[in-house]
C-alpha cells in the first residue's frame, strides 16, 4: 500500500503561510532566542530570515533535545525562547520533553515542521506515518498543540506562547505547510 | 585518581555563590557539600546538563555557571560540545566527573572507558581551554586559576567514588527547589 496521498487543489491548498507574519508573532510574544536544527519545511520561510534578524539570537544546535535543555535554562533566567525543528526531531526529543517540560512544568515552546505533510490535509489524515502520529503522541503526553496551515492561523502564535509561559507548560506549534519567505 | 567528595569540597571553596548544574552521583555529593539555592538539578533527561548550563550561562552572562557533568552523561550529548563552543559563553565552566562508569545505574563501564579524552574532544570542538586533573593536590593548587580563565572551559576530573551521600531523588528534584532557584536569580 502506498503511503503517499495526493491532494487535489482546493481553496485551502491555494492559501499560503506567511513567514514574515510568523516571525513578527514570535517576536511579539517576547521570544528573543531561537534554537534550531535545519528543516526544509521552515528553511526558506523562517530559518534563513531569522538568521538575518538582529532582534533574534539564533543558536544552532546539533540535536533537538539539547534545545530543550537550553530553553529550560533560559526560562529559569526569565527569558523566552523557541525551538524551530522538524517533527522527526520532536519525536527524538520525547524523553527530554517528558521530563523537563511536562514533569518539571517548564515552559518550552516548539515550532515544528511536518515534513511531507500534504498542504490542506489534517496531520492525522496524512499519508505519512511519521506525520500522522505526531498529534496523538502530543495528546498522550498532555502537550498543547496548534496547527498553522494558513495566515488565518498565525494569531494563535503569541497567544499560545504567552499561555505556555503563564502556565509554565510546553506548547507545540505545528507547521502544516512551508511558510513563504518574507 | 581523586575521591569525588574530596575533589568537590575543594571546588566548593572556590565557588561559594555561583550557579551549579549537577547530575547523578555528583549532584548527591554536591547538595551535601554545598547546599545553596543556586544549585540546579532539574536536568530531567540524562545528558542534558551542559545544555541547561548553556541556557543559564546565556541567560545570566553576569554570573559564572558551573556544570558538574558525568562522563556517561556527556557521551549522551557530545554534540553539546560543538554547540557550547560555537556559542562561546565566557562564563561557562564544564566539569566532567570521569569515573568510567554509569555509577547510578549499576556501575557498568562507559563505552571507550580509559581510551576517550573528554578534554581532547572539547579542545577540538573549540572550547577556549581544557584541563585534566587526577591528583587532588594539583587540582587544589590550580583550580582557582582555572576558574579565572575565560570560558568555555572544560575540566576533566579523574575520579573514584568517595564517601556515599544520601540518594534523595525526591528532594533533589523537588518543585520547590526549582521555584526557589528562579526566585533567587530574579531577586
Amino acid at each position: 500500500m502506498s503511503t503517499t496521498q495526493t491532494t487535489a487543489p482546493t481553496a485551502a491548498t491555494a492559501e499560503t503561510l506567511p513567514g514574515g507574519a510568523i516571525i513578527a508573532a514570535i517576536k511579539a510574544a517576547g521570544i528573543r532566542t531561537i534554537m534550531a536544527v535545519p528543516d526544509i519545511v521552515s528553511s526558506e520561510g523562517l530559518l534563513f530570515p531569522i538568521s538575518r534578524d538582529p532582534a533574534l539570537r539564533l543558536i544552532r544546535v546539533c540535536k533537538e533535545d539539547e534545545a530543550v535543555g537550553i530553553s529550560a535554562g533560559l526560562a529559569a533566567c526569565g527569558q523566552r525562547s523557541m525551538l524551530l525543528i522538524q517533527h522527526t526531531g520532536l519525536l527524538d526529543s520525547i524523553n527530554a520533553l517528558r521530563a523537563v517540560a511536562v514533569e518539571y512544568s517548564i515552559p518550552v515552546c516548539l515550532m515544528v515542521g511536518l515534513l511531507e505533510k500534504e498542504p490542506g490535509v489534517a496531520p492525522t489524515k496524512s499519508g505519512r506515518y511519521g506525520v500522522r502520529i505526531v498529534e496523538p503522541i502530543l495528546d498522550a503526553m498532555g502537550i498543547a498543540h496548534h496547527l498553522l496551515e494558513t495566515a488565518a492561523d498565525v494569531p494563535i502564535v503569541p497567544k499560545a506562547i504567552d499561555l505556555a509561559y503563564e502556565q509554565s507548560k510546553p506548547v507545540v506549534l505545528l507547521l502544516g505547510r512551508r511558510p513563504v519567505a518574507p | 585518581m581523586m575521591k569525588r567528595d574530596d575533589c568537590l569540597r575543594v571546588l566548593a571553596r572556590h565557588i561559594p555563590e555561583e550557579i551549579v548544574v549537577a547530575v547523578y552521583s555528583a549532584a548527591f555529593d554536591w547538595v551535601v557539600i554545598r547546599p545553596h539555592v543556586l544549585n540546579y538539578f532539574a536536568v530531567g533527561a540524562m545528558g542534558l546538563a551542559s545544555s541547561h548550563g548553556l541556557g543559564l550561562a546565556l541567560g545570566r552572562p553576569d554570573r559564572k555557571v558551573i556544570v558538574l557533568d558525568g562522563d556517561g552523561s556527556l557521551l549522551m550529548n557530545l554534540g553539546s560540545l560543538a554547540t557550547v563552543a560555537a556559542t562561546a559563553p565566557r562564563n561557562f565552566y564544564h566539569f566532567v566527573c570521569e569515573n568510567g562508569t554509569y555509577e547510578a545505574n549499576g556501575a557498568h563501564p562507559i563505552p571507550g572507558r580509559g581510551k576517550l579524552s573528554f578534554a581532547g574532544m572539547a579542545r577540538e570542538a573549540g572550547y577556549a581551554a581544557t584541563h585534566e586533573f587526577a591528583d587532588l593536590g594539583h587540582f587544589e593548587q590550580r583550580i582557582g586559576e582555572v576558574l579565572g580563565e575565560t570560558g568555555p572551559v572544560l575540566i576533566d576530573l579523574k575520579l573514584v567514588p568517595g564517601a556515599e551521600s544520601p540518594r534523595d531523588y525526591r528532594g533533589l528534584y523537588a518543585a520547590e527547589r526549582r521555584a526557589a532557584f528562579r526566585a533567587a536569580l530574579a531577586g
